[in-house]
């Protein structure tokens, strides 16, 4: 999903850094006002650290392609979207600048694309699966899953509206959209999976910490031993 | 069992220092190690566009001269080590960035409210 330098015109890299420039500035507010405390803060440099070693595993979905996770619906359900934001930028930034991996005129549109759309989009279906999901703690899991599913095409979609407006190549819309979307579609699969295997993992380890679970759970409770008679 | 605890209340098994420290030494062996067996395939986008012969318009990237390009360390001919290398110098990196950016967020945070 690393869009690298060339793929779209300069105007369009510069709206969509400007786009990843507010948005970020905005997470950096929210993120230090509604999601980071003293128990979640460690969380948030762990996902960072997630996202960049499981983008560097690509997976096979066949006929010579592959995928990797983007981990922004995981992200966003585990330390809230402006503090996903933030995690997925840092780690686009480096692998733009270290890497090499996405271009650096076009960081501001993987950014918007990963960083923005694959976090919100993912954050507001998870949001929405968990409205209707029994509220236990199983529940998030699933629909960190579906959310992270549905994230991956989002994102490709919206890299299609981006290449219509601003790219480079005069290539039909139609055929675009349907080799984008069917190769994210399986993409996401992959997404999906990895995303509930991690999310399960904090959420085993420690329900306390898990963002999307705020206020939908109940609450963590002390437990005084009985006394022994 | 106190009657009124829910089975399902979110109880902490761990405490946030291992579960960081397992989580790290997790993600360090994936970009050291299990990175090296990852698919070496188009990703989707490369895949769209060379079938749709938009690839070529990619321009090398202005970081392409990075002694880490490619996630692999200049120098380092083995390519299991280099790439192994590659990704714990990233990871490090990243926990440094991300790190430093929690702890200004919440020094912030805390003098405001």
């Amino acid at each position: 999903m690393h869009v690298p330098d060339g793929f779209l015109d300069a105007p369009t890299s510069v709206a969509t850094m400007v786009v990843a420039g507010g948005v970020v500035a905005a997470s950096l507010v929210r993120a230090s006002r509604r999601e980071l405390d003293e128990r979640t803060a460690p969380l948030a440099g762990l996902v960072a650290v997630f996202v960049f070693a499981a983008q560097m595993v690509n997976f096979p979905v066949g006929a010579g392609t592959s995928g990797h996770l983007i981990g922004a619906a995981l992200a966003a359900v585990l330390v809230g979207p402006a503090t996903a934001t933030l995690c997925l930028t840092v780690v686009l930034a480096v692998q733009a600048f270290l890497f090499a991996d996405g271009g650096v005129t076009a960081l501001g549109t993987n950014v918007v694309l990963m960083g923005v759309v694959a976090v919100w989009v993912g954050y507001g279906v998870a949001r929405a699966v968990l409205a209707v999901l029994p509220r236990r703690m199983s529940s998030v899991p699933l629909a960190a899953a579906a959310s992270s599913f549905v994230s991956v095409p989002a994102a490709a979609l919206v890299f299609t509206g981006l290449f219509a407006v601003g790219g480079v190549a005069p290539i039909p819309l139609g055929p675009l959209v349907a080799t984008m979307l069917g190769w994210h579609l399986l993409i996401g699969v992959g997404e999906a999976l990895i995303t509930f295997l991690a999310v399960s993992s904090i959420v085993a380890a420690r329900p306390d910490l898990v963002h999307a679970a705020r206020g939908r759970m109940p609450a963590l409770q002390l437990r005084t031993p009985e006394p022994v008679a | 069992m106190n009657a009124d605890v829910r089975p399902d209340a979110p109880r902490p098994r761990v405490s946030t220092r291992r579960l960081v420290l397992v989580g790290a030494a997790v993600c360090l062996v994936i970009a050291g190690v299990v990175s090296s067996f990852a698919s070496r395939h188009p990703d989707g986008l490369q895949h769209v566009a060379h079938s749709l012969g938009f690839a070529g318009a990619a321009r090398e990237s202005a970081a392409a001269g990075s002694p880490l390009a490619g996630y692999g360390v200049d120098g380092v001919p083995n390519g299991f080590l280099s790439g192994g290398l590659a990704g714990v110098v990233g990871l490090v990196v990243v926990a440094v960035v991300m790190g430093g950016l929690v702890l200004l967020l919440r020094r912030l945070g805390r003098r405001r409210g």
